[in-house]
């Protein structure tokens, strides 16, 4: 590759990752040789400030056309624009929770890195929504990764934070090995890691063994990356990992990094085994993706059950949202499975309901636990006494997760179901799951409304509110309630600007 | 003429009274209680002269009003209005019946709510949700609005339940919340299949739909998913209603609610489920409901004896009164699987007839529990000596509700088996037992309240006293008008009638 050519590609497309990457740097450098008195709150508004100008640059792309340079391994579609909004949202969220985050025993001089590692974390995960080559993709999948690994044992003197660090570690390194060696199936049968032409040569194969070797590689990739997503059969880590994480990392963990996990899921599958056409029973042919319709909906299934039946049992708050957040996982795993016409629509809407919805929960979450250090339920008892608009706060959360309409919550489920059941043969099955686990979910979720307006308070003393904490709940709140009444804010958003991801391949 | 916003106001109007309360301080009862009883007359005053102007000759279909709201997908180019939910309200005979009455309850049970002893400010607040939730119910011109107004139900009562109920408050709010989340559960799926299939929810589109051969659906649905759709639909309302086996969360509901709560409880929730069973069920599925009406008014029978024959036995008067309402419930279902003019229109009827008597006998049972503190007819006795009005009226309550000739429960009852007489004389014999029945339990437990020797003696009893009198007076003076003068209900719900008549073929 000459000068010529490279000057000749469309940098300006990638510029909001050249923004986080740039203050990302540029962070750790201020860290650096910033003298140690200085309050290092003030890199966490820069990352912050980053965030915004990053967002602020990827809304003034969204009208433009589908690029891809770099050989395919960066692209810029419809797909990655709608994704990395939620992102990007979802980190400048965190940012403002992190800032605000005090452990009993202090952050001392790792509060500078607590900023920039969730700026790399999140440039992976705008790299994998972004890219239409395996390496990329992979390379994005491991900076997220890694960056997570570190800011879950952020609190180095805190036993907990450390076995979540390294029960990360260690699930994580299974789980992309996994994922790695089902790539590498798929390498093999192609012999090209661009998945444009990947399913350009799948599309044409004709030997049945081969479809099996995919089969195999389909289910590696999978089960690799639900790790990601924290869903069934990789969930078992998210309790542990979440509980021991320092809070806002539990959020990010919860949050973008699933999101990232669910952008990378759907472009390998759609992409790779989409294409690949399977001879059955019938007389067309159908895609592999198709065939696999019952064994990714056994999988979503059994995550809904794992994680609403697991969180009745909790007593620690963040426990509790960990299985909370498997469960999500499930329901947004329906949409995949069923994959049908308002399969993007939903998954996009519940990505984003699901942000404001948990993000919000977190950040009371945060606040209340921050001060005792204890993450026992009868924390929130009393809340309602003690901070009524943090109690109707946390109760618009908790009813907009529990799926009650008025919130976003409920449009989003409202979506899936409609994918589930639009066609012959409807998903009934999956749908009686979703339904029931849902109602099952309320005993959990309304288990902390009993605490917060039921429960006398253990402790009468006045919540203290930071800046931070306040935005994001007031954001989230708003956004909940807002995208529950008039959803078609986001709806048509999604409809105009993206182009129902037309340019998915192209 | 048009009255835009009419019925938007009408079912809005107590939300004034929230922003109101929500901007009182606490400890203010006597304002607070104030507001919350003014903020339910602009409801009752709208819904009288929604019901004056019927009289005077208004067409019903002038109150609707329709906006568009939510598009999901992006079919624009095929037809702007497919997957579109509209906000729309109206009204025909029957919901105008159905909203002056929930209209009249509200109003009254907030008066009985003023023996409510503490945190006023949420129980009038969540008191008013639930009242918009209720009247949006009966207005809500398609599925997706109705199911939203109902949801909004569940929630104030939850909290109405667990925090002001009586001890074992919280067992009964779950079990509430259980059951009916199932119920909604169900119910929503139905209408789910429905909008995905149909892309409307719109009822009178959806009447159409589903009783014209080769309509235009986005997927068809064959007759045995009709069925299945409208057993769904009757497990759902029948967890409202409830029909025996699924009747034991109301129970407890029932005996540990505030009185003034399960005025509305008993009075109007509980209606809704006959409400839903007449406007969807027989309204979208006429077909198939024809052929499950002997199920239907088995069922009812069945309730019928069940709940009179355990009222016999009970100690606690709310025990009573529960399973009286099991019973009464059960002639709805009579006069509904009775399947003819006469039937229905004592089904319809006796909705309205218990609505009132069951608001008025549990807000004497407030009246008494406020005095003595007790509602078991072990403990009471002899309280025609000291509160002679009281009793008087509890007598002539049971009176109307035992089907006393001249008061509204003989008219429905009368109707009711007539209609199930022509259709099925050896199941309507059968029947005619629980009314036997119910003079027998009626009177051994209202007798034993007034007359009856009581294992302690109550002094200085005070009769109904000031604001107490509105609620007896005016709820005694509607049970006598519609016992003697049928017509200010027949001639409303006549087209009703006629249009459920047309669909059965009957």
């Amino acid at each position: 590759m000459d000068l010529e050519t490279l000057l000749s590609y469309e940098w300006g497309t990638m510029a909001p990752e050249f923004i986080i990457l740039g203050v990302a740097t540029a962070l750790s450098l201020l860290d650096l040789f910033m003298p140690k008195k200085v309050d290092r709150r003030i890199l966490g508004w820069l990352g912050f400030t980053g965030i915004l100008a990053a967002i602020v640059a990827l809304v003034s792309l969204i009208g433009h056309d589908t690029t891809s340079i770099l050989f395919d391994t960066f692209r810029l579609d419809g797909f990655a624009k709608a994704f990395k909004l939620i992102l990007l949202a979802g980190a400048a969220l965190v940012l403002l929770l992190a800032i605000d985050y005090e452990p009993k025993e202090g952050m001392k001089e790792y509060r500078g890195e607590f900023f920039y590692l969730f700026l790399t974390a999140l440039l992976g995960a705008m790299m994998m929504s972004s890219s239409g080559d395996l390496i990329t993709l992979f390379i994005g999948l491991e900076l997220l990764s890694l960056s997570s690994y570190i800011l879950a044992g952020m609190r180095k003197k805190n036993l907990q934070s450390n076995e979540s660090a390294m029960k990360y570690v260690i699930n994580g390194g299974i789980s992309t090995a996994i994922t790695l060696f089902g790539m590498s199936y798929v390498y093999g049968l192609t012999g090209t890691t661009n998945l444009k032409e990947m399913s350009l040569i799948l599309g044409n194969i004709a030997d049945p063994q081969h479809v099996y070797i995919l089969g195999l590689a389909f289910f590696l990739i999978f089960i690799g990356l639900s790790f990601k997503i924290a869903s069934a059969p990789f969930h078992m880590w998210a309790p542990d990992v979440y509980e021991g994480a320092p809070t806002p990392v539990t959020a990010f963990l919860s949050v973008v990094s699933k999101t990232a996990g669910f952008v990378i899921l759907l472009r390998l599958l759609l992409a790779i085994f989409a294409s690949v056409p399977v001879q059955g029973d019938g007389a067309e042919p159908l895609p592999l993706l198709l065939r696999m319709q019952d064994y990714l909906a056994f999988l979503a299934g059994a995550t809904m059950i794992i994680g609403n039946v697991i969180a009745l049992r909790q007593r620690n708050v963040k426990r509790l949202f960990a299985y909370s957040s498997i469960a999500h996982a499930g329901y947004i795993l329906v949409a995949l499975t069923t994959m049908s016409y308002f399969m993007f629509d939903a998954i996009w809407f519940y990505l984003l309901a699901y942000l404001f919805m948990n993000l919000g929960a977190f950040a009371i979450l945060q606040l209340i636990t921050s001060k005792t250090g204890s993450e026992d339920i009868g924390q929130f008892a009393g809340l309602y006494q003690r901070a009524p608009v943090l109690a109707v706060g946390m109760g618009i959360f908790i009813l907009s997760l529990a799926g009650i309409p008025g919130t976003a919550g409920f449009i989003g489920k409202l979506n899936i179901f409609m994918g589930a059941l639009i066609r012959e043969p409807a998903h009934f099955v999956l749908v009686g799951i979703m339904i029931v686990m849902t109602v099952v979910s309320y005993v959990y979720y309304f288990g902390l409304f009993t605490q917060m307006f039921f429960r006398p308070a253990a402790d009468d003393s006045k919540l203290k509110l930071s800046p931070g904490i306040t935005t994001v709940v007031v954001i989230c709140a708003a956004a909940t309630v807002l995208f529950g009444i008039m959803p078609n804010l986001a709806l048509d958003f999604f409809h105009q600007n993206f182009n129902g991801f037309s340019d998915f391949l192209q | 003429m048009t009255f835009s916003y009419f019925l938007t106001f009408l079912v809005f109007s107590p939300l004034l009274g929230i922003i109101v309360l929500a901007f009182m301080p606490r400890t203010n009862e006597k304002a607070i209680k104030l507001v919350g009883f003014l903020a339910t007359l602009p409801a009752l005053i709208l819904s009288l002269a929604a019901y004056n102007m019927y009289h005077t000759g208004t067409d019903l279909a002038e109150f609707t009003e329709r906006v568009r709201w939510i598009t999901f997908g992006d079919f624009g180019s095929v037809d702007e209005n497919l997957f579109t939910v509209f906000y729309e309200l109206g009204i025909d005979g029957f919901a105008l019946v159905m909203l002056v009455l929930t209209a009249v309850i509200s109003t009254l049970a907030a008066l009985a709510s003023f023996h409510i002893k503490k945190e006023w400010k949420g129980y009038y607040m969540l008191f008013l949700l639930l009242v918009i939730g209720m009247l949006g119910v009966f207005t809500a011109q398609n599925l997706i609005l109705f199911f939203i107004f109902f949801e909004v139900t569940l929630i104030p009562m939850f909290f109405l339940i667990g925090k002001w109920g009586f001890f074992e408050k919280e067992k009964a709010a779950y079990s509430f919340l259980i059951y009916n989340g199932l119920g909604s559960a169900i119910l929503l799926i139905v209408i789910v299949l429905l909008f995905a299939r149909t892309g409307t929810t719109n009822i009178d589109a959806l009447r159409f739909l589903m009783n014209t051969p080769d309509a235009p659906l986005v997927t068809p649905i064959s007759d045995s998913l009709k069925m299945g759709l409208l057993i769904a639909l009757l497990v759902a309302f029948g967890i409202k209603l409830p029909i025996f086996p699924l009747h034991s969360w109301m129970l407890r509901v029932h005996v540990e609610a505030p009185p003034s709560i399960v005025m509305l409880h008993s009075g109007i929730l509980l209606k809704i489920g006959a409400f839903g069973i007449i406007r969807f069920g027989m309204g979208i599925f006429p077909e198939q409901f024809t052929d499950l009406a002997f199920v239907l008014a088995a069922l009812g029978v069945v309730n019928l004896l069940y709940g009179a024959f355990l009222a016999f036995i009970q100690d606690d008067f709310k025990m009573v009164l529960a399973y009286s309402s099991i019973s009464h419930m059960g002639i709805v279902l009579i006069g509904l699987g009775a399947l003819n003019e006469a039937g229905i229109q004592g089904a319809i009827f006796q909705v309205v007839s218990h609505g009132l008597i069951s608001a008025l006998m549990f807000f004497l049972v407030g009246v008494m529990y406020e005095r003595t503190h007790t509602s078991h007819l072990s403990n009471l006795g002899g309280l025609a000596k000291g509160m002679p009005i009281a009793a008087g009226f509890l007598l002539a309550g049971a009176m109307a509700s035992l089907g006393l000739p001249g008061m509204s429960g003989f008219v429905s009852e009368f109707m009711a088996f007539l209609g199930l007489f022509r259709e099925w004389p050896i199941l309507a014999a059968v029947g005619t037992l629980g009314i036997i029945m119910t003079a027998v339990y009626l009177l051994r437990a209202v007798l034993a309240i007034t007359f009856g020797r009581a294992d302690r003696e109550f002094d200085g009893l005070t009769d109904i006293r000031t604001f107490e009198w509105a609620p007896v007076l005016v709820l005694m003076g509607l049970i006598v008008l519609i016992g003697v003068y049928p017509a200010v209900l027949s001639q409303p719900l006549q087209a009703t009638i006629e249009t459920i008549m047309l669909g059965i073929g009957g």
